[in-house]
C-alpha cells in the first residue's frame, strides 16, 4: 500500500521528463531496495537534468562529493558551475542563494547539518520565507535548503537539535521530513518544483537504510504532494504520529503493542509545515487516542501543534489525555548511554500508548 | 583617474593633477620601503594602459554631445610588477597551498593604518569647477541636465515628505539629503538591465530609472495603487519592471543576494551586472564581508557601492571600524576598488561607468566606496542633534551641498541657468503636492492583500482565515475603518 499520488506540479511544463511510465503490477513482486542516499541522489541528477536553472550549492557538495556523498558523481555529470562547493560561510551562501532565486534560478543550499542552518537563519526567515509577501508577489524564492536534521550517534549537542519546529513556525516556508527513500525522493523532487521556499529536513542514521521501491517511485517525474501525510500502519486503537526516524521507530513500537493486542495507527507527517491537520483529525476521530512522536525538544515542538490542532477540532472524539513523546529537555550529551536517553526510544512509545489506552505501565524508563 | 603604477614614471607625469600628486608618490616609494612588508600592500595600484583620450579631456568639445569610454585595463600588468619586488636581497618566492609567499629575513608588521591614505577620485572641486588634467567619463548635455533635474527633485522630494511626516500624513520617512549625488549618478552610469539591491538610501536610482512622483507617493501612503500592497513602511520602495529589488529594513542582507544574482547573469551570460548599495555601518555586519569574499571568489560581475557617510544612525565611522575607510577591505578581499568623493556628480558617474566596463567585462566584482555626509537625520525617528554639532550639519548641508556643486559645473557649460532652476523647482513642487493629495485621499488595499503571497497559492488555512476575517466584518460593520475596501 504506497498511497502515491502521482502530480503534475502547478502546470509546470519539463520538456525533458520522459513522459510517465505505466506501473505493471506483475514487476512488483521483484521490489528493488534503495538507500534514501541513493533517493536523494537520484532525485537531485534527475531534477538537474531537467531544468538546468536547478543548481546545488555548499559546502563539499562537488570535488567531495557531498559531507554525506548524498552529491556523488553530480559535480562530474554537471560540472562546477551547476555544482558549487562554497566557502565556510553559511550565512552567505544561503543570502547568495536567496539572491540567485530572486533572479529566477532554482537552488538547492545544502547545509551541512541544520545545526549550522542557525548562522544562516536570517537568510532563511527574512530573505527567503517573507520576501515573496513583503514585497507583494515581486520577488517569488524558488529555492530549497536541504541537509541533515536532528539527532545522529555520538555528535553532541552542537549537531543534534531538530529544527523542525523552529522552521515550520514560519509562515511564508514550507517543511518537509521525509523518512523512506520513496518519501526522500518524491519530496526532493516536489521540493525542487515548488515556487515557494522549502525547508528539506533529512536524518544522517536514516541515509544508509534501504527501503523497497516500486517502479512508480523510480521513474524520473514521480512527485509527492506536500501536506499530505502518509498512514504508514493502518489501526483502530492509537494514533500515533511521527516524522523522520521516529517513524522506524513508531512502526516498531506497533508491532510491539500488536502482540499486546493493542492495534496502532501510525502516521508519517512526511510535511511539518503545511500540517495534514485532517489526517491527524480523521485518525483521531477514529481511534480516540494521539500520541505525538518527535525527536526534538518538547517545548513548542511539533507535537505541541498536533495536540492544539486535535484538541479544537477533536475534542469531543480523545478518550485520553494527548501525549508528546519528544527528546529530553536538554542539551544532547555525547556519552552514548545518556544520549539513548535522551532520544525517544521504541520503549517510550510503546509505554506511551499503553498508558493512553489505560494500561497500568512503570512510570519512568529503567536505566 | 587616479591609478597609477610606481614604476611607469612616464604616466605618472602625464597625470600629475597637483603638485602633491608627485610628492605623494615620492613619499610611497620611501615608506614602503622602510615600516611596511610589502610594497605590493601599499602601492597596488593598477597601471592606466595608452588612454590618449583621457589625457587632454578638456580639447573635447563639449556640445559634441557623446560619451566615450575608458579602455579596461589590463590586469595582467600588475602581476609583473609583483614578481620585481626592490624588497631585500631575497626575492624568493614560495608556493604555499594558501598562496604565494616572498620570503624575507626582516621581521615587519603590516600597519594597521596604511602609509599612504587612500586615494579619492574627485573631478569637480569644490565650487564645481573642473579640476585640471582630470580623467572622467564625458556626459552629454542632456544627460547632465537630466542628472541635475533628477537631484534636484530628490531633494524636493525629501523635504515634501519629510514635513508630511511631521504633519502626520505618513508613518515614517528616511531622506537621502547629502547624498543626491550618489544616488542619480551612479544609476546615470547603470543600463536598466543592470540589477539594483538597495538598502534604503537610494531611492534616486528608482527616480532615475522611471518611479514617478506618484508611485513614491502611493508606496508611501500605502494605497491600493502601491506595489508593494501596503505591506512595507513608507520608503521601502520595490519595482520589477525597473530592476529594483524591494527595500528590506535588514542591514546588508542585500549583498549576498547581489551576488548571488551577478553569478547568475555571469552563468546566463548576460550584458549586464548587479549592483548593491550600502552605507559605512553595512560593513560591520558579516554578510558584507562574507559577500565580497564570495564574489570575488566566484568572479561574479556585482558593484558594491558603499555610501560612506560618516553615520549609522548616532554611530560615527571612528567606533564602527579602524580600517582606513572601505576600499582597503575590498582589496583585503581580493576585489578591485576605488574611493571616490561621493559628492562629485562627475566622480561618482565615471568610477561607476568604469566599474560597470570592469564588472561585465572581466567578470570581477567592484567596490566603490563614495565617501559623503549624511545630512539629514538617520530617520524621522531620529534627532542627529543630539549626538553630533548642529553646525557640523548645516555647514555640509550649505558648503558642501553635492547639488549646488554640479549645478555650478552645467551652468558653467551654459546648460542651465536660474529661470530653468526655478521653473523646475516650482513644477516638481506642484507635482509632489498634488501626487500626496492624490495617494492619500486613494483607497488602501482591498482586505484579501492581507492573505495572499504568503506562498505562491493560498493555503487553506488562510482561505478558511479570510472567510472568518469577512464574516466578522459583516457583523460589525461600524468597527470596520471606512478607507479599507473590503
Amino acid at each position: 500500500m504506497l498511497g502515491v499520488v502521482r502530480q503534475k506540479m502547478l502546470g509546470q511544463s519539463f520538456p525533458k521528463i520522459r513522459p510517465a511510465v505505466s506501473v505493471l503490477r506483475s514487476y512488483s513482486s521483484a521490489a528493488k531496495q534503495m538507500t534514501v542516499r541513493e533517493a536523494l541522489n537520484s532525485a537531485l541528477d534527475e531534477e538537474m537534468s531537467a531544468d538546468p536553472k536547478v543548481f546545488l550549492m555548499g559546502e563539499e557538495v562537488g570535488e567531495y562529493q557531498g559531507a554525506y556523498k548524498i552529491s556523488k558523481g553530480l559535480l562530474e555529470k554537471y560540472g562546477p558551475e551547476r555544482v558549487r562547493d562554497t566557502p565556510i560561510t553559511e550565512a552567505v551562501f544561503a543570502g547568495i542563494g536567496v539572491g540567485t532565486a530572486y533572479y529566477g534560478l532554482k537552488p538547492v543550499v545544502e547545509f551541512m547539518t541544520f545545526n549550522f542552518s542557525m548562522q544562516a537563519i536570517d537568510h532563511i526567515i527574512n530573505s527567503a520565507a517573507k520576501s515573496n509577501y513583503m514585497s507583494a508577489g515581486q520577488m517569488s524564492v524558488p529555492i530549497v535548503f536541504r541537509g541533515p536534521n536532528g539527532a545522529a550517534a555520538g555528535v553532541g549537542a552542537q549537531h543534534s537539535q531538530c529544527y523542525a519546529a523552529w522552521y515550520a513556525s514560519c509562515p511564508g516556508l514550507k517543511v518537509l521530513t521525509p523518512y523512506s527513500s520513496e518519501d526522500a525522493r518524491g519530496m526532493l523532487k516536489a521540493a525542487i518544483r515548488d515556487p515557494d521556499p522549502v525547508v528539506f529536513l533529512e536524518n544522517e542514521l536514516l541515509y544508509g537504510e534501504p527501503f523497497p521501491v516500486s517502479d512508480e517511485v523510480l521513474d524520473s517525474s514521480f512527485c509527492l504532494p506536500i501536506g499530505k501525510a502518509k498512514i504508514e500502519r493502518v489501526g483502530r486503537d492509537v494514533t500515533i504520529t511521527a516524522f523522520s526516524k521516529m517513524v522506524g521507530h513508531a512502526l516498531k513500537a506497533a508491532e510491539i503493542l500488536e502482540k499486546d493486542g493493542i492495534d496502532a495507527e501510525v502516521i508519517n507527517l512526511r510535511s511539518i509545515r503545511p500540517l495534514d491537520r485532517s489526517a491527524i483529525n480523521a485518525s483521531v476521530r477514529k481511534t480516540n487516542r494521539l500520541i505525538t512522536v518527535e525527536e526534538g525538544f518538547p517545548q513548542h515542538g511539533v507535537g505541541a501543534e498536533i495536540c492544539a490542532s486535535v484538541v479544537e477540532e477533536s475534542f469531543a472524539y480523545l478518550d485520553a489525555p494527548v501525549e508528546r513523546i519528544a527528546g529530553a529537555d536538554i542539551p544532547m550529551p555525547y556519552a552514548a548511554n545518556l544520549e539513548r536517553m535522551a532520544v525517544p526510544q521504541v520503549e517510550d512509545i510503546v509505554r506511551a500508548a499503553k498508558r493512553a489506552c489505560y494500561r497500568s505501565v512503570p512510570l519512568a524508563a529503567a536505566a | 583617474m587616479a591609478f597609477f603604477s610606481k614604476n611607469s614614471r612616464t604616466i605618472i607625469n602625464n597625470l600629475k593633477s597637483k603638485a602633491g600628486l608627485s610628492r605623494l608618490m615620492k613619499q610611497s616609494r620611501n615608506c614602503c620601503s622602510m615600516s611596511c612588508l610589502n610594497n605590493t600592500n601599499c602601492c597596488r595600484f593598477i597601471p592606466l594602459t595608452t588612454i590618449p583620450q583621457l589625457r587632454n579631456p578638456d580639447s573635447y568639445s563639449h556640445k559634441k554631445g557623446f560619451l566615450f569610454c575608458f579602455q579596461r585595463f589590463q590586469s595582467t600588468t600588475s602581476e609583473q610588477q609583483f614578481a620585481s619586488l626592490p624588497n631585500g636581497e631575497h626575492n624568493q618566492e614560495l608556493d604555499f597551498p594558501g598562496g604565494k609567499v616572498v620570503l624575507s629575513p626582516e621581521m615587519q608588521f603590516l600597519s594597521e593604518s596604511p602609509c599612504v591614505y587612500n586615494h579619492c577620485y574627485r573631478v569637480l572641486d569644490d565650487n564645481g569647477q573642473l579640476i585640471s588634467n582630470s580623467n572622467f567619463v564625458q556626459v552629454s548635455e542632456e544627460i547632465a541636465v537630466k542628472m541635475y533635474s533628477n537631484m534636484a527633485t530628490l531633494q524636493i522630494l525629501d523635504t515634501i515628505f519629510y514635513e508630511a511626516q511631521r504633519q502626520g500624513r505618513i508613518s515614517f520617512y528616511v531622506t537621502t539629503i547629502g547624498e543626491e549625488a550618489i544616488n542619480i549618478a551612479s544609476a546615470a552610469a547603470l543600463k536598466s538591465d543592470d540589477i539594483v539591491f538597495p538598502q534604503y538610501r537610494e531611492p534616486g536610482v528608482l527616480l532615475w530609472r522611471g518611479f514617478t512622483l506618484q508611485e513614491f507617493a502611493n508606496q508611501c501612503f500605502g494605497n491600493k495603487a502601491d506595489y508593494g500592497k501596503g505591506r512595507q513602511m513608507p520608503v521601502h520602495y520595490g519595482s520589477n519592471k525597473l530592476n529594483y529589488f524591494t527595500v528590506a529594513s535588514t542591514i546588508a542582507t542585500q549583498i549576498p543576494h547581489a551576488v548571488g544574482a551577478a553569478y547568475s547573469l555571469k552563468m546566463d551570460k548576460k550584458d549586464a551586472c548587479a549592483v548593491t548599495y550600502f552605507g559605512d555601518g553595512g560593513t560591520s555586519e558579516g554578510d558584507f564581508h562574507a559577500a565580497l569574499n564570495f564574489a570575488a571568489v566566484t568572479e561574479s560581475p556585482v558593484i558594491f557601492i558603499c555610501r560612506n557617510n560618516g553615520w549609522a544612525i548616532s554611530t560615527p565611522t571612528s567606533d564602527q571600524f579602524r580600517s582606513e575607510g572601505i576600499a582597503v577591505r575590498g582589496q583585503a578581499y581580493g576585489v578591485r576598488s576605488i574611493r571616490v568623493d561621493g559628492n562629485d556628480a562627475l566622480a561618482m558617474y565615471s568610477a561607476v561607468h568604469a566599474a560597470r566596463e570592469m564588472a561585465i567585462n572581466e567578470h570581477r566584482p567592484i567596490l566603490v566606496e563614495a565617501v559623503t555626509y549624511r545630512v539629514g537625520h538617520h530617520s524621522t525617528s531620529d534627532d542627529s542633534t543630539k549626538y553630533r554639532p548642529a553646525d557640523e550639519i548645516e555647514w555640509w548641508k550649505m558648503a558642501r551641498d553635492p547639488v549646488t556643486r554640479f549645478r555650478k559645473w552645467i551652468e558653467a557649460n551654459g546648460w542651465w541657468g536660474s529661470e530653468t532652476e526655478s521653473q523646475l523647482r516650482s513644477s516638481i513642487r506642484n507635482q509632489l503636492l498634488q501626487a500626496i493629495q492624490i495617494a492619500e485621499r486613494a483607497e488602501k488595499p482591498p482586505v484579501n492583500d492581507l492573505f495572499t503571497d504568503v506562498y505562491d497559492n493560498i493555503p487553506s488555512n488562510l482561505h478558511e482565515q479570510e472567510k472568518w476575517l469577512r464574516g466578522t466584518i459583516n457583523r460589525h460593520p461600524k468597527d470596520y475603518p471606512a478607507d479599507v475596501p473590503v
